[in-house]
């Protein structure tokens, strides 16, 4: 493999890896937060995708409106969501929040047939960020690909600045170490869990939106992403933002470099890093660290 | 609601232990004496093929193949305590293991059994003794990713024909010498084998819970702590169960292949995994008949909402309609139908309780 490929190759981890954790942070702070088990996690990124496609002939080349409507749009979505369905969950056991989230997903991807049919759809990308740049002489890097990689960066950078350090970030890195305590301190959890349900749906959704144009829309999305989201929780630690980005990062190298080296195995790769990390840390590199 | 929910989680820290072993009946104790409706129900469908069609015929084998795997998961869940998402993984091992044993020539059963259950045996060892190093909803997670695992082995890999799968072109037979004792492939002696089977999975499950063994397991999922406190070594016991449990899921696997004549990496996505918990649900956790009745009851109801002939064109969206039906039914009857009975007795005892104290001055 020569530097160049290499790059490249490095440059796709990263932004695989960067796409995971934003559905992966969603997936571990509503665990860490409210103590729901949400198989259904994956569906708000294929919510996002077809919202990508739908939205697109009404917004043309206004690509990064139509993101920031998308987004509004799920985040309401999600608001609404918990309010009816998610708030009756937090009292029931896990076995019962596994099948009512599974039902969720029969649900929606029902619902998206109906809606869009079951055909694999094109977004296409815009206009300005067509084309790309050269890398050592014969490989071209698309701009695409490096507009969502910086994307995804900033929203992870906005992500942990307001965990980090606003009032609202207290109160769900408080809510994530000990709930009842909060609610003890008069915090209205109803309306804390109600946001955070709301941003993780939006933070699923972008990430749909974004991918739509590199990996098209198509049924099933949503549940392979979530097993890997899984992988990357279980590998990072429920709870943790800094553990879900090492991990969606680890996770996104050994994916993208198990298909250039294995091939048809590649498949494997990821739960062989998940198997060592068992057997190291049973509780995830980070446990509620932050 | 709430309560009832409560009541149900299996949790460790022994603060809900009076309300749980209240709620969740002692599978052992309670079923012991109550022999009588397996039997008579087992002696029922033995006398089915006389009166079924061969469609209908098809459908209780169905439906006996998933009580097997259903009564393999209830090991875990029902008796240990452990929610495996993954446990498809096992059926799917014992499914290939079987189709790929059988190779073009076909294989006998006193061979195909115990590769069958071994492989799918083999494979939970590894599974349980990693994702046991976890609890919980890690649980959960974990062995859904290794299912998912096992499923990507056989999609992408050559191992088993790829996405299409594989044909399984000789059913197996059992013989001795020249003598064909039994033989899978015709109808008839395959509906009794699974019968059988069925029979035979119930009774081991039943012992096995009577046993200490079984206590043991019991003891677990109420207070794994006091266990462990006790001076029970609690992990082997688990992975023994897992180990089980995926044994017999790899029975079921074997049946199936048998009766399809094919198999493909379908079998061990993560929707037949959910699928046999659903069972489990719609039957009432914690008991053996609830299994065999929650793999009866959706399996009927999928044929149901998949009917064209009753539902027009909503079978085509039978996701739908399942997908509802699953949310209406968990939020009403989160005991399954085995508590239907418990809880419209609760209900009218309730009543006559109200209408004694209104009477009395």
């Amino acid at each position: 493999m020569d530097t160049a490929t290499f790059l490249v190759q490095c440059l796709n981890a990263v932004q695989y890896g960067l796409l995971l954790f934003l559905v992966a942070s969603g997936l571990t702070l509503i665990f860490g937060i409210m103590g729901v088990i949400n198989l259904a996690h994956g569906s708000f990124y294929m919510l996002g995708a077809y919202l990508a496609f739908a939205l697109a002939p009404w917004f043309g080349d206004w690509f990064v409106t139509r993101l920031v409507v998308g987004v509004a749009l799920a985040a309401l979505f999600g608001y609404v969501l918990e309010w009816v369905f998610f708030s009756f969950l937090y009292e029931r056991d896990h076995l019962q929040q596994v099948l009512l989230t599974y039902a969720l997903i029969l649900v929606f991807e029902e619902l998206r047939s109906l809606a869009f049919g079951n055909d694999v759809h094109g977004v296409p990308a815009p206009e300005w960020l067509t084309g790309g740049f050269r890398l050592g002489g014969l490989m071209e890097y698309p701009w695409y690909r490096v507009f969502a990689s910086a994307a995804c960066l900033v929203v992870a950078l906005a992500l942990y600045a307001v965990v980090n350090r606003t009032r609202l970030g207290m109160m769900i890195r408080a809510g994530a170490s000990n709930r009842d305590m909060v609610r003890g301190l008069g915090v209205d959890i109803r309306r804390l869990y109600r946001i955070v349900f709301a941003g993780g749906v939006a933070l699923a959704a972008l990430a749909g939106m974004v991918a739509a144009p590199l990996s098209s829309v198509y049924p099933g999305m949503g549940s392979s992403v979530l097993i890997i989201c899984f992988v990357v929780v279980v590998i990072g630690g429920i709870g943790s933002i800094t553990g879900a980005l090492i991990a969606s990062l680890l996770v996104g190298f050994v994916d993208t470099f198990g298909k250039v080296f294995f091939a048809e195995w590649s498949g494997v790769g990821v739960y062989v890093l998940m198997a060592i990390v068992l057997v190291w840390r049973p509780e995830g590199l980070m446990k509620r660290g932050f | 609601m709430a309560s009832e929910g409560a009541g149900n989680e299996l949790r460790e820290d022994g603060a809900d232990v009076r309300a749980e072993v209240g709620a969740l009946p002692d599978i052992g104790r309670r079923e012991a004496g109550g022999w009588l409706v397996p039997v008579a129900a087992a002696l029922a469908i033995a006398a089915l093929p006389l009166v079924l069609s061969p469609y209908g015929q098809d459908v209780v084998v169905r439906i006996a193949i998933y009580a097997i795997f259903a009564l393999s998961l209830e090991l875990l869940v029902g008796a240990t305590g452990l929610v495996s998402l993954g446990h498809a993984a096992f059926l799917g091992i014992g499914a290939y293991v079987t189709v790929l044993a059988s190779g073009d020539s076909g294989a006998s059963l006193a061979l195909l059994v115990p590769l069958a259950m071994g492989a799918a045996a083999a494979y939970a060892v590894v599974v349980g003794a990693l994702s046991l190093r976890t609890r919980g909803v890690y649980f959960i997670m974990v062995t859904l990713a290794f299912a998912q695992m096992a499923y990507f082995v056989f999609h992408d890999t050559k191992v088993g024909g790829g996405s299409d799968g594989i044909f399984l072109y000789v059913k197996p037979v059992l013989a001795v010498g020249a003598t064909t004792l039994l033989d899978l492939g015709q109808r008839v002696p395959f509906y009794y084998s699974v019968l059988a089977a069925l029979v035979a999975t119930y009774a081991f499950i039943a012992l096995l819970l009577g046993s200490r063994f079984g206590h043991a397991l019991a003891g677990i999922r109420v207070n794994e702590q006091r266990m462990r406190a006790a001076g029970f070594a609690t992990t082997p016991y688990k992975l023994a169960a897992f180990t089980v449990a995926g044994a017999l899921a790899g029975l079921a696997g074997l049946l199936l292949a048998v009766k399809d004549g094919a198999v493909n990496p379908e079998l061990l996505s993560w929707h037949e995994s959910g699928a046999v918990l659903l069972m489990l649900i719609f039957g009432g956790i914690g008991s053996l008949r609830g299994a065999v009745l929650g793999a009866i009851a959706f399996t009927l109801l999928k044929e149901l909402f998949q009917s064209e002939a009753l539902l027009g064109p909503m079978a085509g969206h039978w996701q739908l309609t399942l997908g509802l039906t699953i949310i209406a039914f968990v939020a009403a009857l989160p005991r399954g139908l085995i508590g239907l009975g418990t809880r419209v007795r609760g209900l009218v005892s309730e009543r006559a309780a109200r209408a004694a104290t209104a009477k009395s001055p």
